[in-house]
């Protein structure tokens, strides 16, 4: 959810990196949504073409990856790749678990168009 | 989906939003402010904890579905409390003061916020009510928030405990449909348990089951705020948590809820940069 004010976070650091980089425009930004983040990548995706306008990533496209929920059991201490709705160690079956993956939005890859001359970036 | 539909702009925040006088608009655009109203919220929730920490008020969220009984649960407890405790209520709805009417007419003091179109509460919302109630001798503040179990779990109101209701004429399945609110509960109250003859197919084992699922730890009672069953438990539950808090107070910490306000953060890990080389235009 607020997924339009995710977005104008995401595009400040979007801008700023490509200030720094001296890029012409942005072509793509790769972001990881949790699916425990409470952040709808289709949603994120719309809201990200109004953040966009009258950016330099003004004709970014959007490239969203989903991230299973990953839990480490304290009790037997092995990883497990799990669903939203259970997080249960996969190994031993415990609920004492904690949750490492699956609740962050990250900005993963940003793709600059730069000029061919190497010492611009 | 709250910013989409621009519902998470409410009369408490929406002077965030508005450029102050004397400075262009330009430079201010409601977009770039808007960015940061989860960081403004969150500041104010800060603020929020602390005047309820300066007056030793144990304040906790009750947040549920429409209609799962969160006032029918505070009509009960106060009547169940009997003087005991000194608590009082911030209600929220989108519209009428019903809610805080019922309260009143129990001897407490209540104050209704009517969020319009805003499906959650947030910390200036609060703030604002807090204006309107006496915080000086009282032991618990009850806000109860809008009906819904997807957006009020985002926003940090300041309080120190959140209390999830799941009332039995919903699904037992709740949990593990709402996993973001379910996981942000300190306690779990499933409700209305009077009419679970009527409903064969609601089974709280497997509600309880899908909290666990959650791998939750929160307490799940059992209760009927109509038939006065399981409130014992829950009274005791408060008074515990009171006693916590109070201790906590007395080592000048703060209890704060389950909550998991990283997933909404933009973690700040550098991202890989790819570069796509184009010749120099001339």
């Amino acid at each position: 959810m607020h997924e339009l004010s995710l977005c104008q976070n995401l595009m400040d650091q979007v801008n700023e990196l490509a200030r720094k980089h001296g890029a012409r425009s942005v072509s793509s930004v790769k972001v990881q949504i949790g699916q425990l983040a409470g952040v709808e990548p289709l949603l994120l995706e719309s809201a990200f073409t109004i953040a966009r306008a009258g950016t330099i990533a003004e004709q970014a496209e959007m490239i969203t990856e989903v991230v299973a929920p990953i839990v480490v059991c304290n009790d037997c201490g092995k990883e497990s790749e799990v669903t939203p709705s259970n997080l249960l160690c996969l190994a031993c079956g415990g609920n004492d678990t904690r949750l490492i993956r699956g609740d962050e939005l990250i900005l993963a890859r940003v793709e600059l168009v730069v000029d061919e001359d190497p010492q611009t970036h | 989906m709250c910013d989409t539909c621009g519902c998470n702009i409410t009369d408490g925040n929406r002077h965030l939003l508005t450029p102050p006088k004397g400075r262009s608009s330009l430079g201010n655009s409601p977009a770039k402010i808007l960015n940061n109203l989860l960081l403004h919220n969150d500041q104010q929730a800060d603020l929020n904890r602390a005047k309820f920490d300066s007056k030793g008020v144990l304040t906790i969220n009750l947040m549920s579905s429409p209609g799962s009984g969160k006032t029918a649960l505070l009509e009960a407890t106060i009547r169940q409390l009997n003087g005991s405790l000194k608590i009082a209520v911030i209600e929220g709805d989108l519209e009428t003061e019903n809610d805080a009417d019922r309260i009143r007419a129990l001897g407490v003091q209540a104050h209704q916020i009517t969020t319009g179109t805003a499906c959650h509460l947030d910390a200036h919302l609060v703030e604002k009510a807090l204006d309107h109630l006496d915080l000086d001798e009282l032991d618990v503040l009850f806000i109860e928030n809008v009906g819904n179990l997807v957006c009020p779990a985002s926003f940090d109101l300041g309080h120190h405990r959140n209390v999830a209701l799941l009332s039995v004429t919903e699904g037992d399945d709740k949990p593990a449909k709402y996993p973001v609110m379910f996981r942000a509960a300190d306690l779990m109250l499933i409700s209305k348990t009077d009419i679970l003859p009527y409903l064969p197919e609601f089974s709280p084992d497997r509600a309880e089951g899908c909290l666990r699922n959650l791998a939750s730890k929160a307490p799940a009672l059992r209760l009927s705020s109509k038939s006065g069953e399981g409130l014992e438990a829950w009274i005791a539950w408060l008074h515990s948590e009171l006693k916590s808090y109070r201790n906590a107070r007395q080592q000048h910490e703060t209890v704060k809820p389950n909550v998991q306000p990283e997933g909404r953060m933009l973690h700040r890990a550098e991202p890989e940069i790819r570069f796509v080389p184009v010749k120099k235009s001339a």
